[in-house]
């Protein structure tokens, strides 16, 4: 004897998202074991930090599609399935940003300059600041789905969202000021390597605009 | 009446098996939701089940039970052959007893109501003709299935925006959960008690005024929300659970109101279903105990009503355990603040509609309310695919009990010689 009453309850994709969000900033927070260990020039190290990162993104990766699968189109969600899906990708660029950093360094063995070392720590430590957030704000979906999307909760995500922009807009600045530093080191490094250390700069910067930019997924989501 | 006694056992025996399998297979539709949101175990699901089914269908189930019996078919095209009357409805019985089994072994969404509302119109077809269908009733009772789920959506859906005013878009949700909990819970003892006070218990032979009937309701309604009020204020507060998820506690009060509305949805499940197996069983006794008359309008016999309750109830005590371990476990999405919404709406519109004599469908109701949290964005994942294939299967189960019925009526024909 079956019951089809409680077929016509879909699974709830918001706690896999979550699931998703979680493994993304695992990836992210990965990042600093790897440059801990290319300020010690601890070669070995660095590629079994390299290793973790591209673990963790393939195990988020293997996450996006399994939740992707589980979407058809008769779900009736209180959200648009494209929106949800759009987030989904959003949060998913996070990890493979981070993958990418952590091939770069490897791929090209690079140094940091030692007065570019914590300065730079910072920059990074801000940029996860901000997949952090994103998570956090990603967390408040089954809250969203309990209030219906309305009310004080909206206003408490809203919030969080404001919080992650400011963190982003922390991110440019120091992105603008390393870059200054960097240009003032010149002199003093191979041109190829200055080429690839602005480069990086400029990967970190696109980590922490990715997670604003998984930010603004959650807010158009909430928004229909 | 020759066989009299015979056609009395059978249909009992057939009424009896009816309401069994109701109670073996809706009942744990109607108990889903507080199962689910772990407000109430199984075993006490079972025992809370099993004493508002009970009351539901002593108390508040004579309505529907008259329009059953003598709503669809008019007798007064058989006043020469009482016995088609007797073998039409235990044929009824039998075609819908017949598919309620074959369904529920396949799994298949099925609805006590249609397949015997279906196979009291399929066999006065074939026996008569159709002009023997009161078609102006049946026409009332099939907008009833379509009005049934939409009304049950909208109160649904207004229900649970309610709650997200009241409580959940307020500086303290836990605070305003435990002064407004105890209102619903108010609320939903008024809405059953002054339909079943007004409508329900002419047949029991109790005469009470309009006034006389608000007045108890409000009296017993004014009871519930100070027991309520006893039973929130000693929930506490779980810190750990509000870590992870802001409402746990929130929702642990909605729990109390969870429990209310199971009785409740058991209540109208009660005086709504049983109908569905002891209208032919009235029917034939009606019958066979005015020697012939098949007019007769006579009052329904008391035993009848505990004989269904009775049915349900030892059906709910065999296989209901089963049934709701297999629908509990999968419906954890609605947590007690969704669970109430659906349960009082489709409680209020069951209760609602028993009043008014209409059989309907119970579950289908109680889809009709989900669809209407959905709507106001509070249901994480309904498959929408699901709920279409219920619906027909829903239409599917009219034809499949008339041609079920139909076939009974002949063998019955042949083995009493009719």
């Amino acid at each position: 004897m079956k019951s089809y009453f409680s077929s016509i309850f879909g699974r709830s994709p918001v706690s896999p998202l979550q699931h998703h969000m979680a493994k993304v900033l695992d990836c992210a927070e990965a990042l600093v074991p790897l440059f801990k260990a290319v300020s010690e020039g601890d070669y070995n190290a660095v590629a079994t930090a390299q290793q973790r990162v591209t673990d963790l993104e393939r195990e988020a990766d293997a996450l996006k599609k399994e939740l992707r699968n589980k979407l058809p189109h008769s779900m009736f969600m209180p959200f648009d399935r494209a929106d949800f899906l759009e987030l989904l990708r959003a949060q998913d660029r996070i990890a493979n940003k981070a993958k990418d950093i952590a091939g770069l360094v490897l791929g090209r063995k690079m140094q940091l300059p030692e007065p570019l070392v914590d300065p730079f720590m910072d920059f990074l430590n801000r940029a996860i600041d901000a997949s952090r957030q994103a998570k956090n704000t990603v967390d408040q979906l089954d809250e969203l789905v309990e209030t219906g999307f309305r009310g004080a909760e909206v206003e408490v995500v809203q919030e969080m969202l404001d919080k992650l922009d400011a963190i982003e807009h922390d991110t440019d600045r120091m992105q603008v000021q390393l870059r200054s530093l960097l240009q003032k080191l010149e002199p003093r490094i191979p041109p190829v390597d200055v080429m690839f250390l602005y480069q990086l700069i400029e990967r970190v910067g696109t980590l922490a605009d990715r997670a604003q930019q998984t930010g603004s997924r959650l807010q158009i989501l909430m928004a229909r | 009446m020759e066989y009299g006694v015979v056609y009395l056992v059978l249909a009992a025996a057939f009424g009896l098996f009816m309401a069994w399998g109701i109670g073996a297979n809706d009942v744990a539709n109607a108990m889903a939701p507080s199962v689910g949101s772990k407000v109430l175990t199984i075993r006490q699901a079972v025992v809370v089940a099993a004493i508002f089914e009970f009351a539901g269908a002593v108390l508040a189930g004579g309505e529907v039970t008259a329009t059953v019996r003598s709503g669809i078919v008019d007798a007064g095209l058989m006043e020469d052959s009482p016995e088609v009357l007797v073998f039409g409805m235990l044929a009824a019985l039998a075609a819908a007893g017949t598919w309620l089994l074959v369904a529920s072994k396949k799994g298949w969404p099925v609805s006590t109501t249609h397949s015997i509302i279906g196979a009291l119109v399929g066999f006065a077809i074939a026996a008569v003709g159709w002009s023997a269908v009161q078609w102006g009733v049946v026409g009332t009772v099939v907008a009833s299935w379509v009005v049934s789920p939409v009304l049950a959506g909208i109160a649904s859906f207004l229900l649970f925006r309610s709650v997200q005013y009241l409580v959940f878009d307020t500086p303290d949700p836990l605070r305003a959960a435990r002064v407004w909990v105890p209102v619903y819970i108010g609320l939903t003892g008024f809405v059953i008690a002054s339909v079943t006070l007004l409508k329900g218990l002419g047949h029991l032979g109790l005469e009470i005024s309009e006034a006389q009937s608000y007045g108890y309701s409000l009296f017993f309604a004014v009871a519930l929300w100070l027991v309520g009020k006893g039973l929130v204020a000693r929930i506490g507060v779980d810190p750990s659970a509000d870590r992870d998820f802001h409402f746990a506690s929130v929702e642990r009060v909605f729990g109390v109101l969870m429990v209310v509305v199971a009785c409740a949805m058991a209540f109208a499940h009660g005086s709504n279903d049983v109908a569905n197996a002891i209208g032919p069983v009235a029917a034939v006794v009606s019958v066979v105990t005015s020697d012939g008359d098949v007019t007769a309008q006579a009052e329904l016999p008391l035993w009848i009503l505990l004989l269904g309750g009775g049915g349900i109830v030892a059906g709910l005590f065999m296989l209901g355990h089963h049934v709701i371990a297999t629908v509990g476990s999968n419906i954890t999405q609605l947590t007690p603040s969704r669970g109430f919404a659906c349960g009082l709406a489709t409680a209020g519109t069951v209760v609602f509609a028993s009043g008014f004599g209409l059989p309907i469908s119970t579950t289908q109701t109680l889809v009709g309310a989900v669809l209407g949290i959905g709507l106001a964005r509070g249901i994480a994942a309904l498959n929408l695919r699901v709920v279409g294939g219920v619906f027909m299967s829903w239409l599917v189960t009219l034809p499949a009990g008339g041609i079920l019925a139909v076939f009974f009526f002949y063998l019955l024909m042949l083995a009493f010689g009719g």
